[in-house]
């Protein structure tokens, strides 16, 4: 079969409805960039799910940033797509421009020469993300812990993908296929994903990110609807293992724990926190429980959940664009509501 | 923010590397994977998290193939047809 023959398939689907969902905010952005929805079928349905880190990161957790960089003496250290990012009131990125020190890096390891630079100051990661990004955060507590570094704490909100997709899924999503996320699959192994697809009786499949790759496993998606089953169609860097190493480390600091999703709640046992022992290098990420909208009429939660498409949002393009996000789903270049505003998706 | 790429390990000093992204060289933290001088890795927050195994064409190449031997070409529309020889393929 030829890519151009699997394209044509795509177009030319005649069978069952279906409504696929990619759970990557990498996915989300890729689809929207190569037109793929464009390409299928009217009769192949394409949801974004809650994959983005950034968009499920609950107000409560900006604030306390917030609170924290405001002690004198505090660094906050971040990615920076968790900048613009709406709190309560404010932003990362307003705070900094009234005075609050919020430094942005590529790698949570830079922190540890930063640290060392300037050793009365304490550090603050702002640790976000999903199991592609949690080893990371492990090797640094790692190198806390090794070094006995004492200026360096983390502020967590760390999600992991099974358990918010089996939320979706007992919530009553009818999804009728996964397109399994392509940079967690290489941590937790393309298997992580199989106790869903043999409970739901629907297929995963592990995808690249490239155009080619992307139809591929939506092709595979289509072709193994109804069954309960994983494949990898990214096996260049997915095994069916993952990572152990990496594994292995996050097992080693991490316990899991309930977390807050923006707009979605808390979903039990969903999130990951610094096993007890290690605690002490935490900055209060237990005890962030509440959730504020920016905009009341902000949907996030439903589009999150594959309930609403960005679109069904009163605000959507009106008062909640890029340069004036009303909600996380805006803000991030891998949310949902920014890919459709920017590729009119 | 899940968003990784690939580049060439340079040089390898315990658990630090130097990977090379087209010329661009950046530290990355190494600890996760076997690593030796001229590995294709992919690169995550400053971090290796795999060594790439196969080129982008030739996976491509690979899975169409896969897709040949279990679908036959069939076109997608019979797709409930072939479910049962797909078994074989996955995980
Ligand atoms: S368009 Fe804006 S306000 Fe509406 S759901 Fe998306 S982020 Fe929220």
């Amino acid at each position: 079969m030829t890519i151009d023959e699997v394209k044509d398939a795509l177009a030319g689907y005649d069978g069952r409805e279906l409504t696929l969902m990619e759970v990557c905010g990498s996915h989300t952005r890729a689809i929207a960039e190569y037109g793929i929805p464009g390409i299928l079928s009217p009769k192949i349905r394409l949801l974004s799910g809650p994959g983005c880190p950034v968009c499920v990161t609950p107000s409560s957790y900006i604030d306390r940033l917030l609170e924290i960089g405001r002690q004198p003496g505090h660094v906050i250290t971040t990615f920076g797509d968790l900048m613009r990012v709406p709190g309560s009131d404010s932003s990362l990125s307003e705070a900094k421009s009234e005075g609050v020190r919020v430094d942005m890096v590529y790698s949570p390891m830079q922190v540890v020469t930063m640290a060392a630079e300037e050793p009365e100051k304490t550090f603050v990661f702002a640790a976000v993300g999903f199991e592609t990004t949690i080893p990371v955060y492990a090797a640094l507590v790692d190198c806390i812990i090794k070094k006995d570094i004492r200026n360096i704490r983390l502020l967590l909100s760390l999600k992991t993908m099974p358990k918010v997709i089996a939320h979706l899924m007992e919530g009553g999503a009818a999804i009728d296929g996964f397109l399994a996320p392509g940079h967690v699959s290489v941590v937790t192994g393309a298997n992580a994903f199989r106790p869903l697809a043999e409970t739901y009786g629907i297929p995963f499949v592990v995808g690249g990110f490239e155009a080619k790759e992307l139809l591929l496993a939506i092709y595979d998606l289509v072709r193994l609807q109804g069954q309960g089953v994983v494949k990898n169609d990214y096996p260049s860097v997915v095994t069916a293992e993952g990572n152990p190493a990496a594994s292995e480390l996050c097992d080693t600091y991490f316990t899991p724990a309930d977390a807050l999703w923006r707009g979605m709640g808390t979903i039990p046992g969903s999130g990951l926190l610094l096993k007890k022992e290690y605690r002490r290098l935490d900055m209060g990420s237990d005890a962030l429980l509440s959730d504020h909208k920016k905009n009341a009429a902000c949907i996030c939660g439903q589009v999150l959940m594959g309930k609403k498409l960005p679109g069904e949002c009163p605000l959507f393009a009106k008062a909640c664009t890029p340069e004036h996000p009303q909600g996380a789903c805006m803000v991030s270049g891998e949310g949902s509501c920014r890919a459709y505003f920017v590729y009119q998706r | 923010m899940c968003v990784a790429l690939p580049g060439i390990v340079e040089k390898i000093e315990d658990n630090n590397v130097i990977v090379d992204f087209s010329g661009n060289k950046v530290r990355a933290f190494g600890g996760f994977c076997k690593l030796a001088p001229g590995d294709r890795v992919l690169v995550h927050a400053g971090c290796v998290l795999q060594v790439v195994s196969q080129s982008e064409a030739e996976e491509l190449e690979s899975i169409l193939k896969d897709i040949d031997v279990i679908g036959g070409g069939t076109p997608v529309r019979d797709v409930r047809s072939f479910a049962d020889e797909a078994a074989g393929a996955v995980l």
